[in-house]
């Protein structure tokens, strides 16, 4: 360990922190994409407080109407508020996004540390399973696992986790394969600290920057893939408001109103641009040179 | 040239040889796990697979009755056998909801996705190998903010949202330019065959363009800086030769594996194009089949594109390495 006259001050925990965000407000792609990102979730987080209506409740003689006072981005083919069924359907796009990205690092991070850490067998073994995965096209593979589940968010969720899990994976196990190597992990090692210790307490915090990368651009791609599902009538059910689904009920009636299509459309182009946008930012601040050049 | 180069010549020969053998086998073996898979995933279905045929109603005699004419009252790993030489050998089963064989029903509809697929690929390195290269040649300055700009916003947008956009402005009225959906053969009339693929593979290339056209820009970037450009450009070549021929020639490489990478992508966004423009192809037939339960349907019509993106890849990757070794030999000589 390091001597009296050696002794370098480290940032704390916090600092480094400080320092980040710092970077974030910096970076303008980064700080207008969180900002984005967080406006949205707020809103609809919080939509069922304050949206005027019920977002499934029928104002029968009013159909497919434009934009008004009393509804003031107009009301879909059953007569149903729009302004509530967009803010109240973005609950259920954010949570395939977040919910789906969580569970791909659940899976992925274990796995890729897994993988990088052993080298050898185990890690040949592991990552040509991860590659037979991923030679799979996402959506199909995503149709396949819901062929054998039945069609709800949660599922589909799942699906959706499952496609990315390897994903992360490949990312987690070339960060790990790079730091395994280090003086920290020698050190870890020679002073007989467990594999478990070392995997999760030593090398996940130093391999945190391109995670972080890799899953915020996965959360963009995950809400195209997961409203996708809802859309052809695989995600999320009626008659709960979904940006997917309610844009595959539109598209019956576009020549008759548009509203109703543009609505949805605009929130869930909104919502990836600024998921994309704060990915991209942030593999400006952390420098990384993982992921980001598959769909 | 030097009896050298020929003896390295023969060596990266047989480097070459080695690699492409062993990338094809893996291939094979990497297709038979994927079979394996999807055998799997489609045999834990819940529901019996008779009472789809049947009906709910279906006695306990005509269920059984159906499951041995499936074969399905046979052990697991002889039903497996049984699938995969099937698979093989072209004898798919039959349709539960087409009452005909499965290759009959995928035929026609995977040729005429593949006329979709072709289309939207041309489209996509049509348009966004040069506008990369046109972005990176401005880098940092307007035209590159404008491209990149754009790229930014239509890589966000799903393509049931462009798909139906789309329709709505060109296919709608005033403008009534192209139909609504479906799809019309060559044959009968080569305009309208036209009109109907022009939407849909506008829609399917249009999200990878955006994403190809940003990886691109950042290659040709990467190729500008290099020693090899710097070196054409003191030879006193006009820019555009160094650009296209140079720097897009280095920047061709990674750009290659970019699209053979995201080509998967364009093989799920199928399925949403298919549905958005009513087009009857493979991409259809899956939401259908998943809908119905219709096993051997889903089996295939998921294997197909799956097999196909496997390919796409060695593909990429002979050619990958083939450009490599000849850019290689320019280097030297």
């Amino acid at each position: 360990m390091a001597t009296e006259q050696t002794t370098i001050q480290l940032p704390s925990r916090y600092e480094q922190l400080r320092s980040t965000a710092e970077e974030i407000r910096e970076t303008p792609k980064a700080f207008v994409g969180l900002t984005l990102l967080t406006a949205i979730t707020v809103i609809s987080v919080l939509g069922p407080y304050f949206v005027p209506y019920d977002p499934t409740s029928i104002h029968s003689g009013h159909i497919l109407e434009g934009p008004s006072a009393q509804f003031l981005l107009g009301t879909d083919a059953l007569g149903r508020d729009l302004l509530s069924r967009v803010i109240i359907g973005g609950r259920t796009s954010l949570l395939l996004g977040f919910g789906s990205v969580g569970l791909a690092l659940g899976l992925g991070i274990p796995i890729g540390l897994t993988a990088g850490y052993t080298h050898g067998k185990v890690d040949e073994v592991i990552m040509r399973a991860m590659d037979l995965l991923m030679s799979i096209p996402t959506l199909l593979l995503g149709l396949l696992i819901l062929t054998a589940l039945s069609s709800n968010v949660w599922n589909a969720i799942f699906a959706v986790g499952i496609v990315y899990a390897p994903r992360i994976a490949r990312v987690v196990r070339s960060a790990t394969l790079e730091e395994s190597n280090s003086e920290y992990v020698q050190s870890a090692k020679a002073q007989g600290e467990s594999t478990p210790y070392i995997l999760f307490g030593e090398i996940l915090p130093n391999i945190t920057a391109p995670i972080l990368v890799e899953g915020s651009i996965r959360i963009g791609f995950a809400i195209l893939i997961g409203s996708s599902l809802s859309f052809l009538g695989l995600g999320a059910q009626p008659p709960n408001p979904d940006w997917g689904y309610m844009i595959n009920t539109a598209r019956g009636h576009i020549f008759e109103s548009a509203w109703f299509l543009l609505w949805p459309s605009i929130a869930l182009t909104l919502t990836v641009f600024s998921v994309n946008m704060l990915g991209d930012g942030l593999r400006d601040v952390f420098d990384t040179k993982y992921g980001g050049d598959e769909l | 040239m030097s009896p050298n180069t020929a003896a390295v010549k023969a060596q990266l020969g047989e480097f070459i040889n080695l690699y492409l053998v062993k990338r094809i086998l893996y291939t094979l073996f990497t297709l038979w796990m994927i079979a394996t898979l999807v055998f799997m995933m489609t045999t834990v279905l819940p529901g019996s697979a008779a009472h789809m045929i049947l009906g709910q109603s279906a006695t306990e005699e005509r269920v059984a009755v159906v499951e041995e004419e499936l074969g399905l009252d046979e052990p697991i790993h002889v039903r497996y056998v049984d699938w995969l030489s099937g698979v093989v050998t072209g004898d798919w089963g039959e349709s539960f909801m087409y009452k005909t064989p499965v290759f009959g029903v995928i035929w026609p509809r995977l040729m005429r996705t593949a006329q979709l697929a072709v289309f939207a690929t041309l489209f996509v390195i049509a348009v966004s190998i040069p506008v990369g290269v046109i972005a990176a040649a401005n880098h940092e300055e307007g035209l590159d903010y404008g491209i990149s700009g754009f790229s930014y916003i239509a890589v966000s947008i799903p393509e049931f949202v462009s798909g139906t956009l789309l329709l709505l402005l060109l296919a709608g009225p005033p403008l009534n330019l192209f139909p609504t959906g479906g799809y019309t053969a060559p044959g009968e009339s080569l305009g309208d065959w036209l009109s109907h693929l022009v939407l849909p593979s506008l829609t399917l290339a249009f999200l990878l363009l955006a994403h190809v056209m940003r990886q691109t820009r950042a290659a040709v970037i990467d190729a500008l800086q290099s020693e090899y450009v710097r070196a054409a450009r003191v030879k006193g070549l006009p820019e555009w030769v160094v650009l296209f021929k140079h720097a897009l020639r280095n920047g061709l490489l990674p750009t290659i594996t970019i699209i053979a990478l995201n080509f998967g992508w364009m093989m799920g966004s199928l399925v949403v194009v298919e549905e958005v423009f009513n087009y009857p192809g493979l991409g259809q037939l899956i939401v259908q089949a998943i809908n119905n339960r219709d096993v051997p349907l889903i089996q295939m019509a998921i294997l197909i594109p799956t097999g196909t993106y496997v390919f796409a890849n060695l593909g990429a990757d002979i050619l990958y390495a083939y450009l490599d070794s000849r850019i290689e030999f320019g280097k030297g000589s």
